[in-house]
């Protein structure tokens, strides 16, 4: 069994990389990433992971970088931030297309302008429709373990997509948590080996990429969406069996005393720590809240949701972004559509809060419930309320 | 007042520049011993020389330690995206001729993620001024290698020494089609500003390549690791050879740094000279 460590959770990362056996890095350095490409250029350095560290000159090379090595079969991984994500965009999308499992993880961070290194989900609401898997994590400890878990399900062959595990920029990355960091031999055994089916290889040669006319380029679309969708099984399975084989259970959504409860909290990411802390104390003040965090954001977990959602009368969605002059947060807008068919259907209430790096407290997540509880009960028109900012 | 108030209010009074400074920004980001304040106060001085009108000015800076520098003077700037700052600047000049248009910024910024850039406006001859402030290393995010870290150099991302050749930046910028060149080290401030008020009135691409301390990060991990240890390593090691060939003086870990002017020549720039404009 692995042992609990204290470890800064960027650090972490970089050593779930490498237990996981990763070939091929290419990395530019942003913050809050620097951290995790450091630490893996000094894992390198020394010896403990042989793998090729390709420092390239941006994130556009990185992740073009990155589809050459997967694609000849190579275990790779890098890692980005904020603007360098954007810069990578047009990437993200072949690298989904082609069905080449790179597995990213990136440090959440706001976008210019006005420049801000810290922390919000503006850039993971952008990548939204790019194809990859993306997985949320709440804390350090489901950070390593999704990385781990990333390998197994996007190199898996029913799969074979790219898979994103974003981690909250400074409020993870930077903070020092206690984490189990498994064995070697234990991941070893959990990830089966690389295995692409059409590699680019000289003696067997293949096309990527090539040309597709408006004949083709639908079909290939379609595709592309059912493979999507139709991982859903194969990612339950993995965290099942990560389940068994180290003790840790992991699903699409994570309950924290939400049965039954008349209210819900909606988060995504490392503010759900906070929001469990505010849920206790409104239970103990005889509040009937509970929180549900999402963690598997693409594909989306429908049938789970309405599942989790189902007897609630108030949903508070609680979003770290804003789609501008759009319906709301992206979170709640994704809420709301997955709820619209149904007949009995929660109010859903949707709050813009964090940005930027903005600090949200245990009584900011009481003071949104109250909110939403007020808007559900008098009913206004807006669509969805900016949190705690000066006019 | 507050503290900040009161030292922003001295700065102003006390600094000899620091009418053309935002002092409300103060205190500034940059280390102690860091390079930047010198290269900063040697362009300011340049501007004056020139007789420039400053509302006629406009800095471009990218994303770095180097770019932080748009936003502490007080004129016309643009903090762009990190890489960015030359098509940004193109935009400007191409748009209002009128205008001075200098770009600040990174060896990062500028050979890095934006280098595609670079060799283009070059080529192009856009007119317009880059200081290249070159401290080997990408400051801001943490002191990671870069196209310009020497080979063997330690840096958070090659603890063991970089293995790559980096750029030589006037060679570079030369092979582009700049039509003047210029590098100096930090410790030259007197050539700097000289240099640097000709790089902003010859019309074209000019390019000023500025040698820089970052003790935090580069000097403290090549054993230079104060401002004046690098300074004095500059004193040093830095002779001055006027149009030496700009391919032959690429600097090497620990090894001579030539400096002087390498280009001063004339070719048709962009954007073409009009009536009532510079050149007619
Ligand atoms: C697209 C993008 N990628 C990465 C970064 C992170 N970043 C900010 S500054 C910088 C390097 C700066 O190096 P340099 O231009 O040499 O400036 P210095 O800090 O050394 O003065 C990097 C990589 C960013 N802001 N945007
Ligand atoms: S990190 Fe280096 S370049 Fe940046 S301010 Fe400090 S000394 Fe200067
Ligand atoms: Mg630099």
């Amino acid at each position: 069994m692995g042992e609990r460590i204290g470890i800064e959770v960027s650090q972490a990362i970089a050593e779930a990389a490498m237990l996981s056996n990763v070939d091929v890095i290419a990395a530019y350095p942003i913050t809050p990433q620097t951290h995790i490409v450091e630490h893996l250029a000094e894992l390198v350095a020394s010896g403990e992971l042989d793998a090729e560290y390709i420092p390239v000159e941006s994130e556009h090379s990185a992740m073009s970088a990155c589809l050459g090595a997967v694609a000849t079969g190579a275990r790779t991984f890098t890692a980005t931030a904020g603007q360098g994500l954007e810069l990578m965009h047009e990437v993200l999308y072949v690298a989904s297309s082609m069905r080449l499992p790179v597995i990213m993880s990136v440090a959440n961070r706001a976008l210019s302008g006005p420049l801000n290194v810290w922390g919000d989900q503006s850039d993971l609401m952008s990548v939204r429709d790019t194809g990859w898997i993306q997985i949320v994590a709440a804390n350090g400890q489901e950070a390593v373990d999704n990385v781990i878990c990333a390998f197994a399900i996007g190199e898996d062959r029913r799969v074979l997509l790219p898979v994103m595990v974003h981690v909250d920029g400074f409020y993870l990355t930077h903070v020092i948590e206690p984490v189990i960091m498994p064995d070697r031999e234990e991941v070893d055994r959990f990830i089966p080996p690389y295995d692409y089916p059409l590699p680019l290889d000289t003696e067997k040669p293949v096309t990527m990429g090539a040309f597709a006319p408006p004949v083709l380029y639908p079909e290939a679309k379609k595709a592309q969406d059912v493979n999507l969708r139709g991982s859903m099984p194969v990612i339950l399975e993995h965290w099942d069996r990560f389940g068994k084989a180290f003790g840790r259970q992991y699903g699409p959504l994570e309950h924290y005393r939400s049965e039954g409860a008349k209210t819900l909290l909606l988060t995504m990411g490392s503010i759900g720590d906070t929001a469990s802390a505010a849920v206790d104390k409104m239970r103990d003040e005889g509040k009937d809240v509970g929180l549900v965090q999402l963690r598997l954001w693409r594909p989306f977990p429908f049938a789970e949701f309405r599942n989790a959602v189902r007897d609630a009368d108030l949903l508070v969605v609680v979003d770290r972004a804003i789609s501008f002059g759009g319906p709301g947060g992206p979170f709640c807008s994704e809420v709301r559509a997955a709820l619209y068919d149904e007949e009995k259907r929660p109010k859903v209430t949707g709050f813009i809060a964090g940005l930027g790096g903005r600090d949200i407290t245990v009584a900011g997540f009481e003071d949104m419930v109250a909110r939403g509880i007020e808007i559900a009960e008098t009913g206004t028109d807006q669509e969805y309320e900016i949190y705690g900012v000066r006019e | 007042m507050s503290e900040l108030a009161v030292n922003s209010e001295k700065t102003r009074e006390n600094h000899p520049l620091g009418e053309y400074l935002r002092t409300d920004r103060f205190p500034h980001i940059w280390c102690s011993g860091c390079g930047l304040g010198i290269v900063l106060s040697a362009f300011i001085r340049s501007l004056l020389n020139c007789g420039l009108a400053l509302d006629k000015v406009a800095v471009v800076s990218g994303i770095g330690c180097t770019g932080r520098a748009a936003g502490y003077l007080k004129l016309d700037s643009f903090h762009t995206t990190h890489g960015r700052a030359i098509p940004f600047a193109t935009g400007l000049k191409l748009a209002n001729p009128e205008l001075e248009v200098i770009v600040f910024s990174g060896d990062g910024d500028l050979a890095a993620i934006g280098g595609n850039h670079l060799i283009h406006a070059g080529r192009r001859n856009i007119d317009m001024t880059v200081l290249c402030v070159n401290n080997f290393t990408y400051g801001m995010t943490g002191g990671q290698f870069g196209p310009t870290t020497p080979s063997a150099a330690r840096s958070t991302t090659s603890r063991a020494g970089n293995v790559e050749n980096p750029f030589n930046m006037v060679g570079l910028a030369a092979a582009s089609g700049a039509i003047y060149v210029a590098r100096w080290t930090t410790a030259q401030v007197r050539q700097l500003e000289r240099s640097t008020t000709e790089a902003l009135q010859r019309k074209g691409f000019s390019f000023v390549e500025i040698i820089s301390p970052c003790p935090t990060y580069y000097g403290r991990m090549n054993r230079q690791p104060t401002g004046l240890d690098q300074m004095r390593y500059y004193r040093a090691n830095t002779v001055v050879k006027h149009f030496a060939s700009p391919h032959e003086v690429g600097v090497a870990l620990g090894g001579q740094i030539v400096t002087g002017k390498f280009i001063d020549t004339e070719r048709p720039y962009l954007p073409h000279p009009q009536e009532g404009h510079d050149g007619a």
